[in-house]
């Protein structure tokens, strides 16, 4: 009867595993290509100012004298662009979402250590 | 002759997931004129192409719309290697493809659930959405994003699936489509839907043709075209047919996404067999100059990206028409005489995108 037509996909559906997860319990894996968000190392930047420049949605914001990299969460649409420009390759794309930030202009910064003045000589 | 009362429907509706919105005319419980407007989320993305430079526009591109995001990004990306007279190199035009069919599977799955929670079919439209999980799944482990892929870019393609992983998927999309089979054959037989759907909102293919319905409005009344059968990409290079049906209602539309549906499982399938090794992108220099129309079959139609450049990193001008605004023509005609409790289940039956139609 083709009033019945959908009782296979139900019954189906009944007889097996649920399609959803206890979420706090199960969680999703991450897949390894994941946009999530972007962490850096800071101690490898070079404060080129690059990844500025190629953000399509300006959250990333360079200053090269105090030696600082902070980015805007909530801008951020993890392209990833920066990603690919890095030359230093110290931008990198983590599998986890970003944790939720409370006010609107939270941004994540990033200091650089102060480098001895002895090494930054030799170099 | 009765009374006439107008009743305001939308923009915001508990069926209408975005805001469009009809005045429609009433005659007792039967529509007589339906006077559309639209205008509520306009966010004005093509201006952004003055202060954002043309590779960073396929970002926001893809934007315009959050289900056919791909084939937005692909279209622009055709546009402005066109001005360039860029040769994208063939595994990218194959990836491409892959990607938009998945894009279409997953829009038409999105558009089966919605139509039959259109006319109240909750059930089905969570086993719809259940399936179309699975293939966001295989989309985020290919791509990073779930909806949003971001793999286009002028040039070629940003990420690469090994020949393992693609015959991965292809057991896995075998699996989906056993599953889609179950699904669709609920649409094509089950007596609810047919009653609620058949001979419902009839678009004639005179008027069809007229007024320049795109998609599968169009197919499902007879006319057969699809912006596919243009070749590009990799569409050229694989065997299908173009899905038309001929009644024009309601039911028509929904079997001619159902058919697509396997449609693009075939065209993904003949894709993974025949991708070949290679590059998967050129180095794109310089600044376009010149102007160009880049035509693709989008999930709910065909949509134009028109690109004019004048020498530097930012265009003149962008320019989008989405499927969505050819079709409200259709949909005003289709509303013609129907009664009131089935405009929900006509207005979802061109799959209207909103966000899309005023970008």
């Amino acid at each position: 009867m083709s009033i019945m037509k959908i009782t296979k996909v139900v019954l189906r559906s009944v007889l097996s595993r649920p399609a959803t997860r206890l979420y706090p319990f199960v969680k999703r894996p991450f897949f390894k290509n994941t946009r999530g968000h972007i962490s850096i190392d800071i101690e490898k930047c070079i404060f080129c100012g690059i990844c500025q420049k190629k953000c399509p949605s300006d959250a990333i914001l360079v200053t090269k004298a105090s030696k600082e990299w902070q980015i805007d969460r909530l801008k951020c649409i993890s392209c990833s662009a920066c990603v690919e420009a890095c030359p230093k390759k110290c931008l990198s794309m983590e599998n986890e979402y970003s944790s939720a930030v409370i006010k609107k202009d939270d941004v994540d910064k990033f200091k650089q250590k102060e480098k001895p003045t002895e090494e930054i000589n030799q170099q | 002759m009765a009374k006439r009362t107008v009743v305001p429907f939308g923009p915001q509706h508990p069926v209408l997931p975005e805001p469009i919105h009809l005045d429609l005319v009433l005659e007792d419980e039967r529509v007589v004129e339906v006077i559309p407007s639209i205008g509520f989320i306009h966010r004005g993305l093509e201006k952004l192409c003055e202060i954002r430079e043309y590779p960073e526009m396929v970002y926001i591109a893809e934007r315009i719309c959050g289900i056919c995001s791909f084939i937005h990004g692909q279209t622009y990306c055709q546009a402005v290697e066109g001005v360039m007279k860029i040769d994208v190199p063939e595994r990218a035009l194959f990836l491409r493809t892959i990607w938009a069919e998945m894009s279409r599977i997953h829009s038409h799955l999105l558009w089966l659930g919605l139509f039959a929670d259109g006319f109240g079919f909750e059930s089905l439209f969570m086993h719809s959405w259940r399936v179309r999980e699975k293939l966001l799944d295989i989309v985020e482990e290919t791509t990073g994003g779930r909806v949003i892929f971001g793999t286009a870019k002028v040039g070629g393609v940003r990420k690469d699936i090994d020949n393992l992983t693609l015959n991965r998927i292809k057991g896995e999309l075998k699996n989906i489509e056993k599953q889609c089979r179950e699904l669709t054959s609920v649409f094509e037989k089950d007596d609810s839907v047919k009653r609620r759907t058949k001979g419902v909102g009839i678009l004639k293919k005179e008027d069809a043709v007229a007024l320049g319905a795109v998609g599968p409005t169009l197919r499902a009344s007879d006319v057969e075209w699809d912006a596919r059968k243009l070749g590009y990409a990799a569409y050229s290079k694989v065997d299908w047919q173009i899905v038309v049906e001929k009644d024009g209602d309601c039911y028509s539309r929904c079997i001619v996404r159902c058919k697509e549906l396997y449609q693009s499982f075939n065209i993904i399938y003949q894709c993974i067999e025949k991708i070949p090794d290679g590059p998967i992108d050129v180095k794109v220099t310089g600044s376009p100059n010149g102007e160009y129309f880049a035509r693709t079959e989008q999930p709910r139609g065909e949509v134009i990206h028109y690109v004019k450049a004048n020498g530097t990193k930012n265009l003149a001008r962008f320019r989008v028409r989405t499927p969505t605004f050819a079709n409200i023509a259709p949909l005003v005609k289709m509303l013609e005489g129907c009664e009131l409790a089935d405009v929900p289940v006509i207005v979802l039956s061109i799959d209207p995108c909103i966000s899309c139609t005023e970008r």
